[in-house]
């Protein structure tokens, strides 16, 4: 009779696949969506939804070019993952090509170029957004504070289409700086940090979200929420947000302590910008972090002091997606030098001697 | 200017003279890279690779007359080794890995003439004159002299077989394959 | 007692349910057995008995082939229709030489040997002497001749004998059910085998997802009074039962790589083994057959049966109902470490724990991915290897590089596929490695003697010639002396 060999390995798997994966994390991502698309209104449900199919169309097309089939990659929820998070990176009412083009530069160049899903080397959403800052910086840098569904001055449907499909809408009327582009332009006008985060939003509009900024800058506390529910489900481990989060809080606190005029403190720089979307969704994205659990401590280390030097020093008031593209260059150098030890030997791969026995 | 252009040319022919002296004096001797080519090859002479032995081969082959594969019977591991102690990459994909054969006598054609016997480059045929021969597989590097020796045509050339003991899986294939099995036929 | 903890490992649905409570049963005898010469570790037996033989129930059949090997007896009285080949339960569909017995229906015993009056008083020698006889070997499945493990304490400082009741593979039962069902028996095996390796210590280990089998083992042990065993629950984490992984678990020690646990002063052996020495020593009877669990959602009634070894699995199945839907799977073993059966006309043998007949809606499979580097399999594998990195080196052919970050140090539990998102079937990558750079090592060691034959043949060759020259120019010498007198006799 023939052999059965088609497949060895175990004959008992977890109840797990890539698309579940996927489909938790965009759960966990769900209540800080919905919540800034009540908040930001029709303008920026048309650029999400207008960024997500453009995600899948551009995934289909280079699956296409490449000559692989469409099932399962198509399916497997991870362009819509990409194109949920470019979508939360993006100012609310920038314009549809601000997304449609954001999504191919992330989807095409971010992913498919390094050979596909599990091949890229840096977080496709911040590939595609830092693409679009430098490329288009003025539709990029176009904040509006929020205006929630329903509320008085909010745009109706036909007018948010005019926002976000038309040419030339002003929205200079409109625009109003982030809490942490407002710090930035503040201090380089000589006014003390403390001030100005005194004088912007507080630290509860920070958490909650009511403030000025892209999607993902707003909603922390939801966000956080959303964090701790992947970290319970083991779908990311807790040591890159703690890692980030504490560096971030570490550094920023002790040069508080230092000047507190010019370095602003730990809550604000956890709760304003990207911070938690940064920490819990974009620099925990598995393709791009290290696998081992002290590199992992490493790489989130290591992002959150970039992002506090960008912050602080840089010329961008928002420093993560940098941050976080920085340290994915890295982290085939944090896995090939952090590796376990391999049972039985020494951490150099020498056979343990036995301890003589007494 | 004058400063910047001198300082490079005399730089330059300086170093040149360096690299000169030192591809007299300190070049590779040819015999050392040949001597460690011929370590690497299995040493049996079996000539299946078109020249007169194995020392032969490096030579041919220290010298770029041969290519890194030419040795059946040392496969692809061998080739691999040669083109990394020559500094090739060498492309494991593009070869194809020949069956490893070993001879076998059929008995009943055997008559006992020990032609294949004299032949043998390594001790690998049992017999004596008159007497049924038979061949020690595991001496056997599969160079075919001894088929063409015999005049009975007694000896073929035949693959090794395959037992539980030497078995194992084989590559998986590329992502093709779905987990979840077939019911059995 | 204090447990370690290990890295990694998984927790797997144990599944037990389907057969736990179902006590053993005794198969009716077959009709034909077919016994294979090879059902341990080391060389195959050598027949003593030839086509036509008469032989008794348990009668010495094939002879140890070396000091590693064991004899194989007859599971039954009958006859020796043949010794040729049959299919081998291995994966690979090869035959395999094979003892065929036709039952006489009689099933009669022949003289057993004479029980050991009191295994106490003996030596290990002669307790592993009897082992040997008996054709003993590890029923855990890895199938290691038992004597050779008996009387490792006359050659190394041992202090603890580790008895395996972990039984972490989903499915199987059957050591579950010794435990409860032939208590006496087991501990009685594993007093004897602590005599024998002269240890201290004897600790029991079984997962605690056995909460009656610890409970009656515990039961047993206080009312036997025996102080030095000690029975503890280990938590139910595969791979709970793999030797090293359990040794440190209840010890601490980390066995070096490439070594035994013998080098660290622990012997582990299985609970059927021990239950095995019990009736080798106390009543002198070889071993013949094994309880093993047929289970899986593909069979009608799953039990746990003492099986004459030699039976074919497609009887097996029959006596438990049949097959409810063809089966996605046919495995010997549990799932995760078990091999997939060619077919069902093949015998079960010494190391078959357990016949699985398992539906697709069980195996949870799907589509194989691409790695999205999750790193899952790092965290879980409890070698300490990065299955990921190894999977796509070898992938790339580059099977040197994958050796070197330790795929010969994986002990192929399967933890990582167990858990890949991806479906990527890790250690069937690992398997192939492990085998092909055996299989080289195999070829450099054959062209390494090639080449000393090659050589000696030439200076033989060389030497030859040279006395031929030399006898010759004697000769030579020889032939003008006499010219020489004459001439100068002429002269």
């Amino acid at each position: 009779m023939k052999a059965v060999v088609d497949l060895g390995g175990p004959f008992a798997h977890a109840p797990t696949s890539v698309r579940w994966i996927m489909i938790q994390v965009l759960g966990a991502l769900a209540p800080a969506v919905l919540f800034d698309l009540w908040l930001f209104g029709f303008p920026a449900i048309n650029l999400f939804l207008v960024t997500i199919a453009s995600a899948l169309i551009s995934e289909a097309l280079c699956l296409t070019i490449a000559g692989k089939p469409l099932q399962p990659a198509i399916t497997d929820g991870s362009a819509v993952l990409t194109g949920c998070l470019l979508a939360m990176s993006i100012p609310p009412w920038a314009p549809w090509w601000i997304g449609a083009i954001g999504a191919l530069i992330g989807i095409g160049i971010g992913k498919h170029v390094f050979g596909g899903l599990g091949q890229n080397l840096f977080n496709p959403a911040m590939v595609a957004r830092v693409a679009l800052l430098i490329s288009f910086p003025v539709p990029m840098t176009l904040f509006v504070a929020p205006k929630p569904l329903g509320s008085v001055d909010a745009p109706g449907f036909l007018d948010s289409l005019a926002i976000t499909f038309g040419w030339h809408f002003n929205l200079d009327a409109l625009s109003a700086a982030t809490p942490l582009g407002y710090v930035k332009t503040e201090l380089s006008r000589g006014v003390p940090v403390v001030d100005a985060v005194n004088h912007g939003a507080s630290a509860l509009d920070l958490a909650i979200g009511t403030v000025a900024g892209s999607m993902g800058e707003t909603s922390a506390v939801l966000l956080l929420a959303g964090g701790l529910f992947l970290i319970w489900r083991r779908i990311i481990p807790w040591h890159i947000p703690v890692a980030m989060l504490g560096m971030l809080l570490g550094l920023a606190t002790l040069f508080h302590i230092v000047d507190p005029g010019r370095f602003a403190d730990g809550s604000f720089h956890l709760l304003a910008g990207a911070t938690m979307l940064g920490a819990f969704f974009i620099a925990t994205d598995l393709v791009t972090s290290p696998v081992t659990r002290p590199g992992q401590l490493v790489y989130g280390a290591g992002c959150g002091a970039l992002v506090w030097i960008i912050r602080s020093f840089a010329g961008y008031p928002e420093g993560v997606a940098f941050a976080v593209l920085l340290m994915n260059a890295l982290t085939p150098l944090i896995d090939r030098w952090i590796r376990p030890r391999i049972y039985g030997r020494t951490r150099r791969g020498d056979p343990l001697t036995p301890k003589p026995k007494t | 200017m004058l400063t910047a252009v001198g300082s490079l040319t005399v730089l330059g022919i300086t170093l040149g003279t360096l690299l000169g002296i030192a591809a007299k004096y300190l070049a590779v001797q040819g015999d050392a890279l040949e001597a460690e080519l011929e370590g690497l090859l299995p040493g049996s002479n079996c000539g299946q690779c078109g020249f007169a032995g194995c020392k032969a081969a490096a030579a041919a082959l220290a010298a770029g007359n041969a290519q890194v594969t030419l040795c059946p019977p040392g496969g692809r591991a061998v080739a691999a080794t040669l083109a990394a102690k020559m500094g090739h990459a060498f492309d494991a994909g593009g070869t194809a890995e020949a069956e490893p054969l070993v001879a076998f006598v059929h008995e009943g054609r055997c008559i006992g003439c020990s032609r294949c016997i004299q032949k043998c480059s390594s001790d690998g045929i049992v017999g004596a004159p008159k007497q049924i021969h038979t061949v020690l597989s595991d001496a056997c590097h599969g160079c075919g002299k001894c088929v063409s020796e015999c005049p009975t045509e007694g000896i073929e050339m035949m693959p090794i077989p395959v037992t539980l003991a030497t078995w194992h899986w084989h590559k998986p294939a590329p992502q093709a394959i779905d987990t979840r099995a077939k019911a059995e036929a | 007692m204090k447990l370690f903890r290990i890295r990694g490992g998984v927790h797997v649905e144990h599944r037990k349910e389907l057969s736990s409570e179902q006590a053993i049963v005794t198969l009716p005898l077959p009709a034909w057995l077919y016994i294979p010469l090879q059902q341990h570790i080391g060389a195959p037996a050598e027949p003593v008995v030839v086509e036509g033989d008469v032989v008794l129930k348990g009668q010495l059949l094939a002879k140890a082939g070396s000091a590693v090997s064991a004899p194989l007896h007859a599971p039954t009285s009958g006859r020796i229709a043949q010794i040729g080949d049959w299919m081998a339960p291995h994966p690979s569909g090869l035959t395999q030489r094979t003892i065929i017995l036709e039952s006489d229906g009689r099933d009669q015993w022949c003289e057993p040997l004479l029980p050991i009056d009191d295994p106490f008083a003996a030596d290990a020698k002669t307790i592993a002497a009897r082992a040997a006889e008996c054709g003993l070997v590890g029923m855990g499945g890895a199938a290691f001749p038992t004597a050779v493990k008996l009387d490792l304490g006359t050659r190394i400082k041992l202090d603890t004998l580790v008895i395996n009741g972990a039984e972490c593979e989903p499915y199987l039962t059957c050591d579950d059910r010794l435990m409860r069902e032939r208590t006496d028996e087991v501990l009685d095996g594993v007093r004897i085998m602590a005599h024998a390796l002269g240890v201290e210590r004897i600790v029991v280990a079984i997962e605690t997802n056995k909460p009656q089998a610890l409970a009656i083992m515990t039961q047993a042990v206080a009312a036997g009074g025996w102080s030095k065993i000690t029975v503890t629950g280990i938590p139910a984490r595969y791979p709970m039962g793999s030797e090293r992984h359990l040794v440190h678990v209840l010890t601490g020690r980390e066995t070096p790589a490439r070594k035994l646990t013998a080098d660290i002063g622990v012997v582990v052996h299985n609970v059927a083994t021990a239950r095995a020495v019990h009736h080798a020593v106390r009543h002198g009877r070889p071993l013949v057959a094994r309880v093993m669990t047929v289970s899986g959602q593909a069979v009608r009634r799953p039990q746990n049966i003492e099986v004459p070894l030699g039976t074919l699995v497609a009887e097996l199945i029959d006596h438990c109902g049949g097959l409810t839907e063809p089966p996605a799977r046919l495995l010997s073993g549990g799932p995760m470490m078990g091999q997939p059966l060619p077919g069902r006309k093949v015998p079960v043998i010494k190391g078959t724990s357990g016949i699985l007949a398992l539906s697709a809606v069980e195996l949870h499979g799907g589509p194989v991915q691409p790695c999205i580097k999750c790193g899952t399999c790092v965290s879980v594998c409890p070698c300490g290897l990065v299955p990921l990195e190894m999977a796509s080196y070898i992938r790339k052919d580059r099977l040197d590089a994958a050796a070197k970050i330790g795929v010969q140090d994986c002990v192929g539990c399967g933890s990582c596929a167990y858990a890949c998102p991806a479906h990527i079937p890790l250690v069937h990558y690992f398997n192939y490695a492990k085998g092909r750079l055996s299989a080289q090592e195999r070829e450099q060691r054959k062209r390494d003697r090639i080449k000393r034959l090659a050589v000696a043949r030439a200076d033989r060759m060389e030497k030859i010639a040279k006395a031929k020259r030399e006898a010759m120019a004697a000769r030579k010498a020889a032939a003008k002396k006499p010219e020489a007198v004459a001439g100068s006799a002429q002269a």
